[in-house]
């Protein structure tokens, strides 16, 4: 292997990425929009949330404070509640996503400790439209909170420090923890990265078969492994790029607790990263349209990353059967290392298992990748 | 002759090539010495792609030997590659590239040493008259200018062997001027050189020829003596003014002196026996048959001619 020839089809293929920018932003914009579109679920537009009220007192104050709720945008009181049972029948039947319960003494409260608590009550199957629909009702108290303090200062002249104001104070059914969206979303920057990561370098091989480069690059005496080593060079930053996107995107915009170290993350992401790669590589290497390439390496990487990857369906809750399968799932492994990585701040020491099985699957694809091309025009 | 001109440098024996049931190359057998350009011959679907392709070693035959510069070709191709350069028939660098990127690519690929690249790639791009073009990306050259820039690609190592499927299909005359030029000097530089053609004109500037048809060689010689291989004699028919020479040919088929007809364009080939005895019976046939004051002369053969004479089949014009 001589090093100047893998550099010059590094630098060949840098060269090529960077004069066809219709690619390179769909290879750096794709990730973030999968990103938004996986983390926000289907309800990234969350309007008019269905809300049921169970208004116990029933005052001037009370019923001003639903009608705060109802005028805004963001919910839609669908029906007045008349006891517990009610309440639960709706949430069981899903007649509202959420619920508000004001107290019988709401008012009497207010007025003599300055401060009182209504109640929200969601429905958390759907774990990113209750998240936004708590930020919501959270919103609308605090606009609540301001009026009463404005009429305070005005009755009163001064501002005392607890006056006037209401606590939101939510509770989530069916999913108390509601630490979903950090469980899921470290798993999702997994998804994205391998299956953009399979389609970067599923057109690298095939693109030169097709428009017809191949054939005198092969009459050369470069060898598959620099020709492999060199292609797969820009694509590992481009792939790095694209894991650093999601990987902010994550803690600073879903803002995901990361308790980790960067060492930690970078280091496994450049592992998973490699295996990706790998995987559109080898896949490039096998069919030489560049269509055809691009769908194989996506039928390929999309049951893996979304179905089994246990990103969002838990893993131990599959059928036995399924759950081996996932074994041989490279995904899977990175998901728990992300999710190990962020919410517990585990470190490369208690992370081996997976790490090892990755390093086994790099190798492996990596080897096999480099086999499967030939220097000749036909597959003999 | 001293021994280090007739140095063979490829050799193929026995090549075979089958396509499903396409015999695309069948049993071919030839000797390329030093120094020569040695001309495939023949139409399209002859095989020459495929023979230039064994040539370079990235495609295996089905039977049969090639040796290049010693080295068996067949068994290790990634040995010999380092000494051959291939042009194949469809353009072969990146368009998205330009001229001097492409040159430096290939330069690397073949080890080529930075000051020798610069100093081989300045002279190559004079004599090929791209220098003004060297920040153009190759997808914006002209179909002539790819052609050499492809040769410029192909000789910035030094080959031994130089292999060029079809280089001046497509490319106009100039740039096919100063392609010639830069393959007789490299003949002079002792370069080896192995092109395929469909153009006949062409073939005449090779050292020797093979023609080739249906995957077979016919006949493997030099220009000269291929034109006194041709049985028979040419004349060549030229209508007077407001007769087409494509009645001519019409008139001319089926007289029984005629061996071969090639319609020429301005006027007609007719292949006879002897050229003094069937001068006359070709004019008379054609008063005969209407067509009056055209004058028959005696002709030097083409390659065109003798192709098909000897082979039978009509090559590109
Ligand atoms: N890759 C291929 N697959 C199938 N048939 C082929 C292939 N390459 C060439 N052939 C067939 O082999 C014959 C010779 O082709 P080729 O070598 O390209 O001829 P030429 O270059 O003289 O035009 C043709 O009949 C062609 O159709
Ligand atoms: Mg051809």
């Amino acid at each position: 292997m001589k090093l100047k020839r893998l550099l010059a089809i590094a630098y060949k293929e840098t060269l090529q990425i960077w004069r066809d920018p219709r690619s390179l932003a769909i290879a750096l914009l794709m990730p973030l929009m999968q990103m938004g579109l996986l983390g926000y679920g289907v309800s990234l537009d969350v309007r008019h949330v269905a809300l049921c009220v169970y208004d116990q007192e029933n005052s001037q104050i009370s019923r001003a404070l639903v009608q705060d709720f109802a005028s805004s945008n963001w919910f839609a009181v669908v029906r007045q509640l008349h006891n517990e049972a009610e309440l639960r029948d709706a949430m069981d039947r899903s007649v509202c996503i959420g619920a508000i319960t004001i107290a019988s003494n709401f008012t009497r409260t207010l007025d003599s400790s300055g401060t009182a608590s209504v109640q929200a009550i969601f429905d958390a199957t759907d774990v990113n439209t209750t998240n936004i629909a708590i930020g919501y009702a959270q919103g609308v108290i605090a606009l609540v909170t301001a009026d009463f303090e404005r009429n305070w200062l005005r009755m009163h002249g001064e501002l005392a420090q607890t006056v006037g104001s209401v606590d939101l104070e939510p509770r989530v059914m069916f999913n108390e923890a509601l630490d979903s969206r950090n469980f899921i979303i470290p798993g999702v920057v997994a998804v994205i990265l391998g299956l953009v990561g399979a389609q970067l370098t599923s057109l690298t091989v095939s693109r030169e078969w097709e428009r017809g480069t191949m054939e005198q690059l092969i009459s050369t005496p470069v060898t598959a492994l620099e020709l492999m080593i060199g292609k797969l060079m820009p694509y590992f930053i481009v792939g790095l790029v694209d894991a650093g996107f999601c990987l902010i995107a994550a803690i600073f915009w879903f803002r995901v607790p990361f308790r980790g170290a960067f060492g930690t993350l970078a280091a496994t992401t450049m592992l998973y990263t490699l295996v990706v790669l790998g995987i559109g590589y080898l896949v490039s290497v096998r069919i030489r349209s560049q269509l055809g390439a691009s769908q194989v390496a996506l039928l390929l990487t999309m049951l893996p990353t979304t179905l089994l990857s246990g990103y969002t369906f838990p893993i131990d809750q599959m059928p036995h059967f399924v759950q081996m399968i996932t074994y041989a799932v490279y995904p899977r492994y990175f998901v728990t290392i992300l999710r190990a990585v962020f919410l517990k701040g585990s470190g490369l020491s208690e992370l081996i298992g997976p790490i090892l099985a990755l390093v086994v699957f790099a190798v492996l694809i990596i080897r096999i990748a480099a086999r499967s091309f030939h220097k000749r025009l036909d597959e003999r | 002759m001293n021994s280090a001109q007739d140095e063979v440098v490829v050799r193929a024996h026995g090549l075979i090539r089958r396509f499903g049931s396409v015999v695309a190359v069948a049993g071919v057998n030839f000797d390329i010495l030093r120094g020569e350009i040695f001309g495939l011959v023949g139409p399209d679907g002859a095989g020459k792609s495929t023979i230039m392709r064994m040539l370079a070693g990235v495609m295996g035959p089905d039977a049969g030997d090639i040796r290049l510069a010693g080295i068996d070709v067949v068994a290790e191709p990634e040995r010999a590659k380092p000494y051959l350069s291939y042009m194949p028939q469809r353009f072969g660098l990146y368009e998205d590239m330009t001229v001097d990127e492409n040159i430096f690519f290939y330069a690397t690929l073949f080890e080529v040493p930075g000051p020798v690249r610069r100093e081989r790639g300045a002279g190559l791009l004079e004599a090929a008259g791209l220098t003004p073009f060297r920040r153009r990306l190759a997808g914006q050259l002209s179909g002539g200018m790819k052609q050499k820039l492809g040769l410029v690609c192909a000789l910035i190592h030094t080959p031994q062997v130089l292999l060029l499927d079809e280089p001046t299909t497509g490319v106009d005359p100039v740039s096919r001027r100063d392609f010639w030029g830069i393959l007789y000097s490299l003949r002079e530089q002792g370069v080896t050189i192995v092109l395929s053609t469909a153009y006949m004109d062409e073939a005449e500037r090779c050292s020797r020829l093979a023609l080739l048809h249906e995957g077979v060689v016919r006949y493997c010689d030099t220009p000269a003596r291929l034109k006194q291989a041709m049985p028979g004699a040419l004349l060549a028919v030229t209508p007077s003014p407001g007769t087409s020479a494509r009645d001519v040919h019409a008139a001319l088929i089926g007289a029984p002196c005629v061996l071969g007809l090639l319609l020429m364009g301005d006027h007609v080939n007719v292949r006879v026996d002897d050229a003094e005895l069937r001068r006359a019976d070709v004019a008379a046939w054609l008063i005969q048959h209407g067509i009056v004051n055209a004058e028959v002369c005696r002709i030097e053969p083409s390659i065109e001619d003798v192709f098909v004479a000897l082979v039978g089949s009509q090559g590109k014009a």
